[in-house]
């Protein structure tokens, strides 16, 4: 073997190292949601984020738009505020737009849905979202049917 | 009864001893062998050679095995997951167990097996027909001209190969579970798109083939160079270089899981 | 310029718990070819191997050219190996590269010289051995009496002032034999340069010989030139070099008497 075809081998090698690296990036993972482009932020305050985690995405009427940044508890308003990351393609969400944490399927993973408002008016980035709906919780939910049942029960 | 206590004692701590003298010696080395690989800069030539015996040479049996694997993998997980509705994560199923576990662990084991066997064959027997000591004696350092490209080309081969096991894993199990079972396409790579994360997997991945590929070949060129040169003394010392990385490897595997996805 | 090459004193040199070298002392002129010759197993190898520093010695020491081998730094120990040349008893040839490369190896590793330059030097080397023709061959092809021909010609390419042999006749048919006996004196008279030849092969090493050690149980047992020795006094020695089966190396190995040993144990 002459060493120039070792040289196009180990070449070759190499390429089909880096194809297989990107088809794993690009189609595999979610690195597509990386490299958006531009983005905005926006925050929103939940009462309870239940089990949303950072770069969870963030979606309205089901099309992705974005995903979340960062979640810490705010300890004066004693909330959860929640970085979201959305992508400027989609800057016409009114100030009244209502933020909810979803789960995809009975027992998936949790997401902030976008209920756009009415106003006239569009978010800017940095601004906040109130209108919030919070994760839905298993326990206090039954535990609500059980009161409820006890109060029929009376 | 007591003298067999005794006798066996003295055995236990002279092994251990000995064994304590071989890390010494294997450390030692290995520091040698990464000043050595600084003197590559000027013969990249070396290099590249060794990444072909020791890459491209691996690379087949890497492809075949990754095809294989991904295509069990899809089946078992399609018959799992089938009866819970859930078939359609077969996809990120074969990708997450590809990228974090299979593709690292199943291409050091097969590495380890074909080219760092080949690789302590192959410095035993130069050791053995004195070839190293012909280099002493020409002035020329073995450390930089035999070990330290074959150290640095097992340490560079080894991510790439993993990439490519997972990469052609992934499209052969994307073969059984949307030609053959009859899955949607799109559920296959939109499920993996959301649930599989650059950094954490993809990443965390290759780190762990990176840190396989230094102690696998760390080992083979060690076994190689450390050898008795006989021909019993090097079939010892290949079949050591198996064994010894093969455990290095799965109990790297769980050191670095635990460091890596603990939450 | 002392006309003494290399001087080794009182040189001790024991691996694990057998003692190889005990108090060894030896000159090795500038000029002619001196052979070292013993049984097997006196560490004539450990010998050559001490002398181009690949081992240590316990004790003593082993100067070359003037400089003392085993108190060198690494890089001042590889400007002297530059200078000397080896022949192992296998010929140590690196089996990736072709007849041509292993020659010029040596010249491309020391020296900046050009292409055309190098495969010039390459050729007359080879031509000296005699084995030009073989020069795009790989050395799993080559019989062993060519192999070390070929790696002749590596150990005389940077010219060094002296060549040590390693058992260069082990091994090889009359012809060869002939062949690497005649090569080894021819080319130390036309370079004029030391050879040292360790060898338990008597009459080839005594016919091309300036001057002989004679080593056993780790010291130099009789020194002197060929002649001198056929006829020398010590006893053992006449047993070296004409071979005789039985003599003060005894021809059993030490055991007790062969009655004995018929009659007792079952």
């Amino acid at each position: 073997m002459t060493s120039r075809k070792i040289e196009m081998m180990v070449g070759l090698f190499v390429v089909a190292a880096m194809a297989a690296f990107f088809m794993l990036a690009m189609s595999v993972s979610n690195m597509s949601s990386y490299s958006g482009g531009e983005n905005y932020e926006l925050i929103a305050r939940f009462d309870n984020v239940g089990g949303l985690k950072v770069r969870s995405p963030v979606s309205a009427a089901g099309v992705k738009i974005g995903r979340i940044t960062d979640i810490q508890y705010n300890s004066d308003t004693y909330e959860a505020e929640v970085s979201m990351e959305i992508d400027v393609k989609y800057d016409k969400f009114p100030v009244d737009t209502a933020a909810s944490i979803l789960t995809s399927g009975l027992l998936g993973e949790q997401y902030v849905g976008f209920e756009p408002g009415a106003e006239d008016e569009y978010l800017k980035a940095g601004d906040v979202i109130d209108l919030t709906q919070s994760a839905l919780v298993l326990e206090q939910i039954i535990g609500q049917f059980l009161y409820s049942k006890a109060d029929d029960e009376e | 009864m007591f003298n067999g206590r005794l006798d066996l004692l003295q055995h236990i701590g002279a092994n251990t001893l000995q064994r304590f003298r071989r890390l010494g010696r294997g450390s030692l080395f290995l520091f040698d062998v990464v000043v050595g690989c600084a003197s590559l800069i000027s013969r990249p030539g070396l290099l590249i050679k060794q990444l072909y015996s020791v890459g491209v040479q691996t690379l087949l049996i890497i492809v075949v095995a990754g095809l294989f694997v991904g295509m069990v993998m899809a089946l078992q997980s399609y018959y799992a997951l089938v009866d819970f509705g859930a078939e359609d994560s077969v996809g990120v199923m074969v990708a997450l167990s590809l990228l974090r576990e299979l593709g690292p662990v199943i291409t050091a084991l097969l590495f380890a097996g074909r080219a760092g066997s080949a690789l302590t064959a192959e410095i035993g027997l130069m050791k053995a027909t004195e070839q190293l000591s012909g280099m002493e004696m020409m002035a020329v350092n073995p450390m930089k001209r035999i070990i330290a490209p074959r150290f640095l080309a097992g340490f560079l081969s080894m991510p790439l190969l993993a990439t490519i096991f997972s990469a052609v894993g992934v499209m052969g199990a994307y073969v059984v579970a949307v030609e053959f079972l009859g899955l949607d396409s799109g559920a296959f790579w939109s499920q993996p798109q959301n649930k599989v994360d650059l950094y954490l997997d993809i990443y965390n991945g290759i780190i762990k083939s990176v840190v396989f590929g230094f102690v696998a070949t760390w080992i083979a060129v060690f076994e190689g160079y450390d050898c008795v040169p006989t021909s019993e003394g090097l079939g010892q010392a290949t079949t050591r270089t198996v064994v010894h990385s093969s455990l290095a490897i799965l109990f790297l595997d769980f050191v670095l899981t635990a460091l890596m996805f603990a939450k | 310029m002392s006309d003494i090459l290399v001087k080794i004193r009182d040189l001790h040199f024991s691996r694990g718990n057998r003692k190889i070298f005990d108090g060894l002392s030896m000159d090795i002129p500038r000029q002619g070819i001196t052979a070292i010759m013993g049984p097997s197993g006196t560490g004539k190898t450990t010998l050559l191997k001490l002398m181009g520093g690949q081992l240590r010695p316990d004790s003593g020491s082993v100067e070359v050219d003037g400089l003392n081998v085993h108190q060198l730094s690494t890089k001042k120990l590889f400007e002297l190996r530059k200078r000397m040349g080896m022949l192992f008893q296998s010929g140590a040839l690196l089996t990736d590269l072709t007849v041509f490369e292993n020659v010029a190896y040596p010249l491309r590793e020391h020296t900046q010289l050009n292409d055309a330059m190098i495969r010039h030097l390459v050729l007359l080397k080879l031509n000296a051995v005699g084995l030009r023709g073989a020069a795009e061959m790989s050395p799993s092809e080559l019989s062993g009496g060519m192999a070390r021909r070929v790696a002749l010609a590596r150990a005389i390419a940077l010219d060094p002032m002296m060549v040590m042999y390693d058992e260069p006749f082990t091994g090889q048919d009359p012809i060869s034999m002939g062949v690497l006996v005649s090569l080894i004196s021819e080319l130390n008279s036309a370079l004029n340069i030391c050879s040292i030849v360790v060898s338990h092969d008597v009459p080839e090493t005594m016919s091309i010989a300036d001057h002989v050690h004679i080593i056993s149980a780790g010291k130099v047992i009789e020194s002197g030139s060929p002649a001198s020795l056929e006829n020398s006094e010590s006893a053992w020695t006449h047993q070296f070099v004409h071979g005789d089966a039985d003599g003060p190396v005894p021809f059993h190995y030490p055991a007790k008497p062969l009655l004995d040993d018929l009659y007792t144990g079952s």
